[in-house]
Parts: structure tokens; sequence; C-alpha cells
């Protein structure tokens, strides 16, 4: 039996931020259609390795390559063009522009992503508020509308840092279901999670970092079992 | 002359020094806006801008109203071009610091001056106006030279906002300005944007160069002036803010106007200063800048 490689190979990576070494040898993979939760504290380097991903850190050892293509060295910008969406912690919206603009700014990747009704479509409460400041919407559409910037790529891949923070069940449920959606869509999706509950009701595996080194969890089922292994890289209580 | 016409002479001459003096306070406001750094040689793209005029001018001789135009278009493409050489061989090369490109342009001030002085000597030099009309107003009779390049100013300054606002390369501007991270996680190419924004800023500044050489002759030294004059207005207005910028250069400059005519021009200049020196003490963001949070 052949196995096929993952869509998101990241190997022994080992990477600078600010001078210090954040990341000491990280090993993740990230196949079609599958969504691996990365768990562990705050500091653990979790949202350095996805800003590894997209290109903004200094890498000094390891690799990093999405579908067989090297992404080590190369520049941020022509990064998501191959099909990477980002979905930023804090949301990152460009809160001056309009809702409209927002979903523009993506056709830069030079990438044919879907028509903007079809986006408006799946995320109705942004098609009332186009011309709206981006900076001016509640705290659940400001991450529809980061959820739907990154999709506006027809991402193969999307990487996801904490999209539940700080909005309330009703929304978080709907993040939940937009990624259970993407996963039968064939879409690989790295996701960054503090909401244990969240991240175990998408994920198919689990990765944990603590101090910049990856501790692979395996799968969730088996995981949900080990309540110690959670313990010991989330803390008591699961975050 | 009655009081009327000299308040509206006043006006006229404060209108038609916002219009130039907003122009070049643009470019400015535009660099450290999306590039978040001072360009201090800013000015001398503006004395770049009336002396290349000069040049091509006197290179292509024939009607003033033909080489002026052919100034008009050749002095700014051929800053943004020196432009673009100081972005690549110099900001790029120390990562658009604030500190360094402080620093850096400084270096440039003299740079630029210097090298004006070597090629073209330190005479002041006129460029014959396109062409000579006199508009009547009651009492007096005023340049139809400075009324049309106060115009021609308000229709590059709404052509920069339509071009910032409507076009695509204006999205790429302002999201860089946002957030130069995320823009590039959107394929945004933030170098080649600053790169752009660094010719189009000293473009602006060059353009008001050549408007003003048939009013004023070109010098090598003539950049001071429009420096601190647009970088009043810039913290005037708040730093990078476009709309504030605007609204203060106007502020300033009719105001520079209407004081320099009844009263002095140095008079003028004092009053701008304390302008800045009450804005930063009541509202240190500047009129429309943002608060830190």
């Amino acid at each position: 039996m052949t196995v096929a490689p993952a869509l998101l190979e990241v190997r022994d990576l080992a990477c600078h931020h600010d001078g210090v070494p954040a990341l000491r040898g990280v090993t993740v993979d990230v196949g079609a259609g599958e969504v691996v939760a990365l768990l562990g504290r705050n500091g653990a380097g979790k949202t350095t390795l996805i800003r590894s991903i997209m290109g903004f850190t200094t890498i000094t050892g390891g690799a990093i390559r999405f579908d067989g293509v090297d992404l080590v060295g190369r520049p941020p910008h022509r990064i998501p063009g191959l099909g990477i969406g980002l979905v930023p912690q804090g949301r990152r919206l460009f809160g001056d522009l309009t809702v409209a603009e927002n979903l523009r700014v993506p056709a830069f990747a030079g990438r044919a992503g879907p028509p903007l009704d079809e986006t408006l479509r799946h995320f109705p409460v942004l098609a009332e508020r186009l011309d709206q400041r981006a900076g001016s919407l509640s705290g659940g559409e400001q991450q529809m509308l980061a959820i739907a910037r990154a999709l506006r790529l027809a991402p193969r891949l999307l990487l996801m840092d904490e999209p539940t923070e700080g909005l309330m069940p009703a929304m978080i449920a709907a993040i939940t279901a937009i990624v259970a959606g993407l996963k039968v869509a064939g879409v690989g999706v790295l996701l960054v999670e503090q909401k244990l509950d969240a991240a175990l009701a998408v994920a198919d595996r689990v990765v944990f970092l603590e101090n910049g080194r990856s501790h692979p969890g395996g799968a969730v089922a088996a995981l949900a079992a080990d309540r110690a292994q959670i313990d010991r890289f989330v803390g008591a209580g699961g975050a | 002359m009655a009081f009327e016409s000299h308040l509206l002479l006043a006006l006229l001459e404060g209108t038609v020094g916002a219009c130039v003096l907003a122009l070049t306070a643009l470019g400015l406001s535009l660099v450290f806006g999306v590039m978040r750094i001072v360009n201090v040689a800013h000015g001398e793209f503006f004395m770049l801008g009336a002396v290349i005029a000069w040049a091509a001018a006197t290179l292509v001789g024939g009607p003033p109203a033909l080489s002026f135009a052919l100034a008009l278009v050749t002095a700014p493409l051929a800053v943004a071009a020196i432009a673009l050489g100081v972005d690549r061989l110099i900001l790029r090369r120390v990562a658009y610091q604030p500190d360094a490109t402080i620093v850096a342009t400084i270096g440039l001030v003299y740079v630029f001056q210097q090298a004006v002085l070597m090629t073209f000597g330190p005479e002041a030099r006129a460029v014959a106006a396109p062409f000579q009309w006199r508009v009547t107003f009651p009492g007096f009779g005023y340049s139809g030279v400075k009324l049309a390049l106060a115009g021609a100013a308000l229709v590059l300054i709404a052509g920069t906002w339509l071009m910032l606002t409507r076009t695509h390369i204006g999205l790429a501007m302002r999201a860089t300005q946002i957030d130069r991270e995320t823009a590039q996680a959107f394929g945004i190419p933030a170098r080649r944007v600053y790169a752009l924004v660094f010719a189009l800023g000293a473009a602006l500044a060059a353009v008001a160069g050549v408007l003003v050489v048939p009013v004023q002759q070109a010098h090598y030294l003539m950049g001071g002036d429009p420096l601190l004059l647009s970088f009043i207005v810039v913290i005037i207005g708040g730093l990078g803010s476009l709309r504030g910028t605007l609204v203060a250069a106007f502020v300033i400059g009719i105001s520079d106007g209407v004081i320099a005519v009844f009263f002095s021009p140095t008079l003028a200049k004092i009053a701008a200063t304390l302008l800045v020196a009450m804005v930063l003490v009541a509202r240190p963001q500047g009129l429309f800048g943002r608060a830190p949070s």
C-alpha cells in the first residue's frame, strides 16, 4: 500500500523570533481533507509555527513543504497563491477598509477563487454589510469576515489561529460547522485552538507543542481517553 | 487698495499656496502612512522637480507653454525614477527601519543639494510662465498662471485620492498601510508597494516643484521651506492621515498667505509653528490621527 504524501509537511523545523530560538524541531503533517489541531499552552510556539509556514520568521533549520513545493525562503506574498489561506490570530482584518474591500484583497494572490456572490451566500451576514468598515463589525462578524477572506483564495490548506477566541457559543458552533464543511470539501486545516472541546469536536489528529517542540498526540478518538497527555501539554482543565 | 480687495488678494495668495502645499504634503503623508518612514529628503524631491523643469524647458526651448508641458511630464517621471533608485539602493538595504531611514534621508538632502549645485550652479533659474493671463478682480488684477497652477494641483490631488480609493493598486497601498504582514499573507508584494509609494510621494513633490517654478525660481536650496511646511501640515493633520493632511494644508496655507500679505512671511511661519506646538499639546496624534491603543 502506498501512502499519499501529506499536503503540508513540516519537518524538524527550527526558527528564531526576534533573535531568540522559538521553534526547535517541530514536525507536523496535514493531509488533504484532514483537520489537525495544534494544542499547547500560551508561548508554546503555535502562532510562531503558523507565521513560519507563511514565511514571516527566520528559519534556521528543517523544512516546510506544501504539495512538494519548498516554502522556506519563499517570499511571504508568493505563498497564498499556492493555495494556503490564513485566518490569523486576532483576525487582523483591514479595519479601515470596507467588508467588500477586505474580500477583494485576496485577489492579489493571483489565484482564481470563488465568485463574490458565492462567498456571500455562505456568509449572508457579510452581504448586508459590504459597505461597512470592517473595524466596526461585531466580534463574531469580524471572525466570519476573516474566514470568508481566507476562503476567497479557494485554499487547499487553511491555517486557523484561534478562530473561536472571544466568541459566544453559537458563533463557536458556526465556526466548527464551517471547519467540518471544509474537511468534507477536501481542504486540509491546521487549527490552533485554546478551547479543547472546540478543537476535539472537529479535528482528526492532534499535535502538541511544548517549549517550541512538537509531540504527536495521535488520533482524537484515542486521545479522548488519555487525559494525562492533555493535562501535560494543555494544562489541567483542558484550557 | 480697499481692505476687501486686500483681503481677497491675501485669500487668493493663501489658496494658491495651500494647493501646492497640499500636493507636496500629500506625498510626505503617503510615504509616512504606508511605509512608516520619515522622508527628510522630501523637500529635495520638490527642488529636483523645479530644477529638472528648468533644465527640460531650457533644453527644448520653443513656446513656453510647450516646454512647460514637457517639464510637467518629464520632471515627475525623472524624480520618481531617482526615488526608485533610493528605495532600491538605500531604504530596502536598511529594511525601512525608522531610525536608519531618517539618517539616510538626511544624508540624501546634502547629496541632492550638492549634486544640483555642482551641476547647475548656485544661481536661481527662472522658467517662463506657460501663458500670460491676468484675471481682473474688484480693485486688482491677479495672475492667471497662479490660478491655473492651483487648479492643476487640485486636479492632481483629486487624481491621487481617486487612485487610492478606487483602484486595485490603491487598495494594495491602503491594505499595506493598515497591516503589512497580513497584506503579504494575501498576496500583496509589500516591497513593491513600498517602492511604488516612495516613487509616487517623490513625484507628487516634484510636480509641485514644477508648478511653482514659473512664479518662484528654481534653486538648489529651495527644498527647505516646502519640507518644513509639509512636516507642519502632516503633524497637525495627523501622521499618515491623508484627509488630515489636506485639511491642515488648507488651514496652514491660507493662514500663511493672509498673515504674509497683512503682516510678514516670517510672522506667518511663526504662527504655523505655534499652531503645531498647540496641536501637539492638546492632541498629540494630530487633528485626524488616531491615538495609539
